[in-house]
């Protein structure tokens, strides 16, 4: 028998109103069955930063989440228009996103970065044109 | 500890969603509008000031387990923000005053 719980999320493109409905939604589901606090916080974190980034930059997407004892593993993809220079989308403040996603709060350059440190294990893959996956990883215990 | 409640009494805040959940303790306070800024550092239990009164903020607030979020220099809250406060029963308070004013005297109250 597996011990490893699955869900799977769509992401709904250019709605900031259900932004953050997976993620809350995983949150939830961590505090019910009673997973570690700090690693809730902490993939709270890393799927809402995910979440927005596919509503501002990808038309949405999708998200797959698997719960195990040990650790929580987030996959999130996009058939957005992929991250042309990774490195530079990973430093902090800079920011592609448009004004009026500005106007709402976001477009700080923060959302990668604060996915990096929140998480143990970070992977970017993606390709101009096809879109980007990440997949990203929280131990139960850091 | 303070609660969401004593904390509105004593500042003068009106009261705007979460009426059910006045009794949270409240252990601190945060300020800032740059919403991933705010999701990357805002601490659980605190009172979180800010000129943002849409939707993403009670998101954000939500998500981190803060106290409540404190709307300054009488920020509006708008429709779909309201909404959703009420539905996650999430204390918003509106102030006068600007975040710096009203943080200070927050501090005052909280040490």
């Amino acid at each position: 028998m597996s011990n490893t719980l699955s869900f799977d999320y769509i992401v709904p493109g250019d709605d900031f109103t259900r932004a953050g409905e997976a993620s809350s939604d995983v949150k939830h589901k961590l505090k019910q069955i009673g997973y570690d606090s700090d690693a809730i916080r902490r993939v709270a974190i890393a799927m809402y930063e995910g979440e927005i980034n596919m509503v501002i930059h990808a038309g949405g997407g999708k998200a797959h989440v698997e719960i195990s004892p040990e650790k929580i593993e987030m996959t999130l993809a996009d058939n957005g228009p992929g991250i042309k220079d990774v490195a530079l989308a990973m430093r902090e403040g800079y920011s592609t996103a448009p004004d009026n996603v500005r106007a709402l709060g976001f477009g700080a350059g923060m959302g990668l970065p604060n996915m990096k440190k929140s998480t143990d294990a970070m992977e970017i893959d993606t390709a101009i044109g096809t879109g980007t996956t990440l997949h990203m990883t929280v131990y139960a215990k850091r | 500890m303070m609660t969401v409640k004593e904390l509105a009494e004593r500042l003068e805040l009106k009261i705007l969603a979460g009426e059910a959940s006045l009794d949270r303790p409240v252990s601190g306070g945060y300020t800032g509008d740059l919403l991933s800024w705010v999701m990357a550092r805002l601490p659980a239990d605190a009172a979180w000031l800010t000129v943002m009164g849409n939707i993403n903020a009670i998101a954000v607030a939500s998500l981190k387990d803060a106290a409540c979020i404190v709307l300054t220099d009488s920020a509006p809250l708008d429709d779909a923000a309201l909404e959703k406060a009420q539905e996650l029963s999430f204390p918003v308070l509106l102030s006068e005053q600007d975040s710096f004013t009203l943080g200070a005297r927050m501090d005052g109250l909280l040490r």
